[in-house]
């Protein structure tokens, strides 16, 4: 196992426990990746350790390991679409691991956890699933490689507040009792099971705390959804292909 | 003959980092810091609705994404003009979602962070009572599961065997701590890391009494973790490992921008009453107020183009990642021209001399338990300290200001976006300083500048080379083994850094250099 954040170890003690598992261990592991790719510069946005004295690039190491893995995970927005990184004017080139992948030439089964941050169940969740019942079958994602287990749903679909919706109540401010679809609240336009969920065993979940949805599992977060507090318009609507009352 | 010491990446810190240093006569003669990533979120933000910054500011980083909301959203109050209007429940409630983030921050940095370098998790292989988590862990490791424990730094874990297997038992009750930290956030912020209530005007999350009662029992579980447990564990560490009272002294000028806004009705963030005081020590003595103008950013030996030592107010943000005479992508913030820490030691350093009576009181205690002058502070265990008397301090505040909330009363005040306006945020987080300044332009952002508190610490050698908090730290330490470097990743990790941060080795003129790469 190789995780920056937990292990005992450093240096090139633990970057070899990288590269020797995708030796040693041709198709028996997962990658999951967390973060874009930034690909401007040669890469040289984000190093991330040195081996035989060579600085080692988060591109290399991604396209390196990814070839060998069973499957590759793309958990959070920015490696499952961009994310915040690939905003315009995309300072860095940072790219989803789906297009890297595409310009890659690499074909290792891909699944999107997106999410800032991704639920912690939604990773685990699949995880083990891969785990106990392989790798899922096509059905089971989205056409964005989302499981749909986890991002099936319409946000609003099933929000605690769609009521104040379907009766035309609408918050001015977000401390506002009401619907927040009218203060920019992308629920409407977002699939992902927080509604029922909800975040940190449950506690609460960000409609519940009073505040819009910003939409961050679309691969749209953060430019074509922003601005965050503003209700989506007309040419909106029509883009996210939305049907509203 | 020297040696050349590369640890990259340094792991159990927030992000990757590197350190390279020069080892002649079992000491470090010479180190240079450095961040190795970039992802241009200054560069990012421009021409965004203002609004946008408080939420993408926060996802700079998913471990202490509350006080860049908080920094956010004090910066934007500025620029809107209400930073006097904020209700008392908003600014309650900011300070309990900050506190929250300070305590769980701080938990993770001791247990999961910094502790496997003095606490050795091995010996649970031998465990035989009844704990069913040590059980666990007992047969995971002996099923040969040795991840992420091993492989490691051999030959300096000092404690017993029983005691490491205690220490074990506290992280993994370390987890269950920072759980419940992050559910006290998530009920008032929706949601933990990235809260979505805390916006300008103050939140959006209403107090209820029911929300009051499943805070505070979360929240007093903790300070009974906090006084029984991680207090008791950094006494313990302190005792067994004393030389580093004497080991990772930074440059002895330490910077807080004050934290916990205990007043809401004066505009100015430097001088408004904090639970944590605005202002600079130099020398472990002098107190002086905090004078925000007298910040400068260099990007002399950083990957950018630009001005030196120019206000943060006016920085642009022009990566040039292959710039000869960079070596970080970190600027070099610096306070008169000089090298400033910051941090928990930072802020209670600051808050002493400004005469805090509390801070005063437990560090005065501190000192006389662990039996060191106020001097030995300015240490590796010093740190460790302070970061748990700041864990102490914020979380028994915390049981109060809960009591303050008023449901039913208001928790935001209104705003508009206005055409032109200039503003600034300053607090300190778990970390230490953390700066956002904003220019807004037809009602959008035309330039946004974050001064966070690593850039400080980390930072690369400046305009007139001076080296960094960190890099100071390291110089002049003596290392035992170079293969087993821990003195020098002990110093590191102190500061808590929470930055992609890498230290580099300078070439010794006309000496040879051996190569010793650690594996």
């Amino acid at each position: 196992m190789f995780h920056a954040t937990v292990m005992a170890g450093q240096g090139e003690t633990v970057v070899r426990v990288m590269r020797d598992t995708s030796q040693k261990k041709p198709k028996g592991y997962l990658l999951v990746v967390d973060g874009s790719v930034p690909t401007g510069e040669d890469g040289l946005f984000c190093r991330i350790g040195e081996l035989n004295g060579k600085e080692l690039t988060m591109q290399e190491m991604t396209a390196e390991l990814a070839k060998e893995a069973l499957a590759v995970l793309a958990v959070g927005t920015c490696a499952a679409f961009g994310g915040i990184p690939s905003g315009a004017p995309n300072p860095t080139g940072a790219k989803s691991v789906a297009d890297f992948f595409k310009d890659e030439g690499i074909t290792t089964p891909l699944i999107n956890i997106p999410g800032c941050p991704p639920h912690p169940d939604w990773m685990l969740g699949t995880i083990a699933s891969v785990l106990i019942h392989g790798l899922p079958s096509p059905e089971a994602l989205d056409e964005k490689l989302r499981p749909k287990e986890f991002f099936g749903k319409l946000i609003h679909d099933n929000c605690p507040r769609r009521a104040y919706f379907d009766a035309g109540q609408f918050a001015k401010t977000p401390s506002d009792p009401g619907c927040l679809y009218e203060i920019g609240c992308k629920g409407p336009y977002t699939y992902a099971d927080c509604p029922t969920r909800q975040w940190n065993n449950g506690v609460n979940w960000c409609i519940g705390a009073g505040a819009q949805c910003i939409g961050c599992v679309e691969p749209d977060f953060q430019d074509k959804l922003a601005p965050m507090f503003e209700k989506i318009d007309e040419e909106g609507l029509e883009r996210f292909k939305i049907k509203t009352r | 003959m020297a040696t050349r010491v590369t640890i990259d990446p340094i792991t159990r810190i927030e992000g990757h980092m590197k350190i390279e240093a020069i080892v002649e006569d079992g000491k470090v003669q010479d180190a240079h810091c450095s961040g190795t990533l970039f992802r241009g979120f200054e560069i990012i933000l421009r021409d965004r609705d203002p609004r946008d910054a408080q939420r993408i500011t926060q996802r700079v980083c998913g471990v202490c994404p509350a006080v860049h909301c908080t920094a956010a959203t004090l910066n934007l109050d500025s620029a809107f003009g209400i930073a006097d209007k904020v209700p008392d429940n908003g600014r309650m409630l900011r300070n309990i979602v900050l506190g929250s983030n300070y305590i769980q921050s701080h938990i993770l940095h001791f247990y999961h962070l910094a502790a496997l370098d003095f606490v050795d998790v091995a010996a649970v292989a031998e465990y035989s009572g009844n704990d069913p988590e040590l059980k666990s862990l007992k047969g995971f490791i002996s099923r040969g599961e040795l991840a992420p424990f091993v492989p490691r730094y051999e030959g300096d874990y000092r404690f017993d065997k029983s005691t490491n297997q205690e220490l074990t038992k506290h992280y993994l009750t370390a987890l269950e701590m920072r759980r419940l930290a992050h559910e006290m956030l998530t009920l008032f912020g929706g949601k933990m890391p990235h809260n979505a209530s805390v916006v300008p005007g103050g939140i959006t999350e209403h107090p209820t009494i029911d929300k009051i009662t499943r805070y505070l029992w979360r929240l007093n579980r903790i300070r009974d973790f906090i006084d029984n447990t991680y207090i008791p564990d950094v006494i313990a560490v302190a005792k067994t490992y004393p030389e580093y009272f004497k080991i990772g002294a930074g440059p002895g000028n330490f910077l807080c921008y004050g934290a916990f806004d205990l007043d809401g009705k004066i505009s100015d963030y430097a001088s408004r009453k904090r639970l944590f005081s605005q202002g600079v020590v130099e020398g472990m003595q002098t107190y002086k107020p905090l004078d925000p103008t007298k910040i400068t950013e260099s990007v002399k030996h950083a990957w950018y183009d630009g001005e030196d030592a120019i206000h943060p107010s006016m920085g642009e943000t022009k990566p040039n990642a292959k710039k000869e005479d960079g070596y970080s992508w970190i600027r070099s913030p610096r306070y008169e021209g000089k090298v400033y820490e910051v941090g928990p030691l930072a802020r209670w350093v600051v808050s002493y001399f400004a005469g805090q009576v509390q801070v005063k009181e437990a560090l005065d205690a501190c000192v006389k338990e662990l039996n060191v002058g106020l001097n030995d502070l300015n240490s590796v265990l010093g740190r460790h300290a302070a970061r748990a008397l700041d864990t102490k301090l914020v979380a028994d505040s915390m049981a109060e200001w809960i009591l303050t909330l008023k449901p039913g009363e208001p928790v935001c005040a209104r705003f508009e976006i206005p055409e032109e306006s200039e503003g600034m945020g300053i607090v300190d987080g778990p970390r230490g300083a953390l700066g956002h300044w904003i220019k807004i332009k037809g009602r959008k952002i035309d330039r946004y500048q974050l001064v966070v508190p690593t850039t400080w610490n980390a930072s690369p050698r400046d305009e007139k080379e001076q080296p960094g908090p960190m890099e100071q730290a390291l110089i002049g330490t003596p290392v035992k083994d170079s293969e087993n470097p821990y003195e020098l990743v002990r110093i590191a990790r102190s500061f808590d850094p929470c930055l992609a941060c890498s230290v580099h080795t300078v070439n010794l003129k006309g000496k040879k250099l051996g190569s010793l790469r650690i594996v």
